[in-house]
């Protein structure tokens, strides 16, 4: 009997860990700066990198986030990555942020960059974005364009077919 | 090739749209505008004027939020030495309804702002700046019977928090402008929401 009880206490032990280890993935936000982000924009490789500038204030950007996560599912198993690059205030991640990344569901790899001088960091990321978001990068090894506008998800496969191989 | 080719057009499209507008040095045309007060502004309403700090602005904005007091601080600064803040919503009151004539309006009220805060309606002004988001600044010069355009960007180098300020961006330019210089930098950039339009 203690032994069956030990194995349920047990069982239960590691469904609660299980659980709590799922929720900590969703409840967590990876935040960086500019230094520690630039790597992203030049990773040496053969997928085909869609970076996303948005925040959860940004009507446009909250419409189109659907359409990268449909090119996400629709791609990832073709190397095409996503990454969505929130310009939110640190302040809002628990209060907002985050519960608006679990009601979309959002499944692509979400990080937060927090570096509030803008004017020296927006050139680096492209010399002719002049801070509008959404915005977003699209690169591989032969390709580099940057785009200061909304997206559907039509537009968005126009530009990734051609260089998927 | 086909495909190739939808690149290419949106390749220059979006080359297009980036270039767009008023670059610094050029001569800006007036605009007339009605302010929440019912009247129409005009930049030939300031005979006296030496210049005009335009700050494409909004509501609904959390950055132009962030900057509304810095806002009333520059006008009531800047309009005393002839640089008058004149903010204007570029936005589609359609698409954005809290950038609205009346949400204007009251918060035009609720923020007591000394300067006039004008509505783009028809979205023809912010276009010709070359204006893409909210807040977006752009600093004119009178050069004699001309106006142009002398700085274009940021007001300061963070948003975030006025008193961790390191670049006063806008006021060193209008510094420069009073001195008889060009702003250095003469173009920043900055986060912000972007103009709203009916599509």
């Amino acid at each position: 009997m203690a032994k069956l009880l030990s194995i349920f206490i047990g069982v239960n032990i590691f469904f609660l860990t299980a659980q709590l280890t799922f929720a900590d993935d969703k409840n967590q936000l990876t935040v960086i700066n500019f230094d520690e982000f630039e790597p992203w924009l030049y990773k040496e490789t053969d997928s085909i990198y869609i970076i996303n500038f948005w925040a959860t204030w940004c009507a446009p950007c909250v419409k189109e986030i659907p359409y990268f996560e449909k090119l996400y599912e629709n791609y990832n198993d073709q190397k095409v990555k996503v990454l969505f690059v929130s310009l939110d205030f640190p302040a809002q991640i628990e209060s907002r942020v985050i519960p608006f990344i679990q009601r979309m569901n959002m499944q692509a790899q979400v990080i937060l960059l927090d570096d509030t001088r803008a004017n020296r960091w927006i050139p680096r990321v492209d010399e002719n974005w002049t801070g509008a978001i959404p915005a977003t990068l699209v690169y591989n090894n032969e390709f580099r364009q940057f785009y200061q506008r909304e997206f559907n998800y039509e537009e968005l496969e126009e530009i990734i077919i051609p260089l998927l191989k | 090739m086909k495909k190739s080719g939808i690149l290419l057009s949106i390749m220059l499209f979006a080359v297009a749209t980036m270039a767009q507008g008023y670059q610094v040095g050029d001569k800006v045309k007036d605009f007339r505008l009605l302010n929440v007060d019912g009247n129409y502004v005009s930049m030939a309403d300031y005979p006296d004027a030496k210049g005009f700090i335009i700050i494409f602005s909004c509501n609904h904005c959390p950055f132009v939020v962030a900057y509304e007091d810095r806002m009333i601080e520059l006008h009531n600064r800047f309009a005393p030495q002839g640089f008058p803040v004149i903010a204007i919503n570029p936005n589609d009151t359609i698409a954005e309804p809290r950038d609205s004539f009346t949400n204007m309006q009251i918060r035009a009220r609720e923020k007591g702002f000394p300067f006039p805060y004008v509505i783009d309606a028809d979205q023809t002004v912010y276009p010709r700046f070359g204006a893409t988001h909210t807040p977006h600044v752009f600093l004119v010069k009178r050069d004699g019977e001309d106006l142009r355009v002398a700085y274009i960007g940021a007001i300061d180098d963070n948003h975030r928090d006025a008193n961790a300020v390191e670049d006063r961006f806008l006021a060193n330019a209008i510094a420069a402008v009073q001195r008889g210089e060009k702003p250095d930098p003469a173009v920043t950039r900055a986060i912000g929401c972007t103009i709203k339009t009916r599509n």
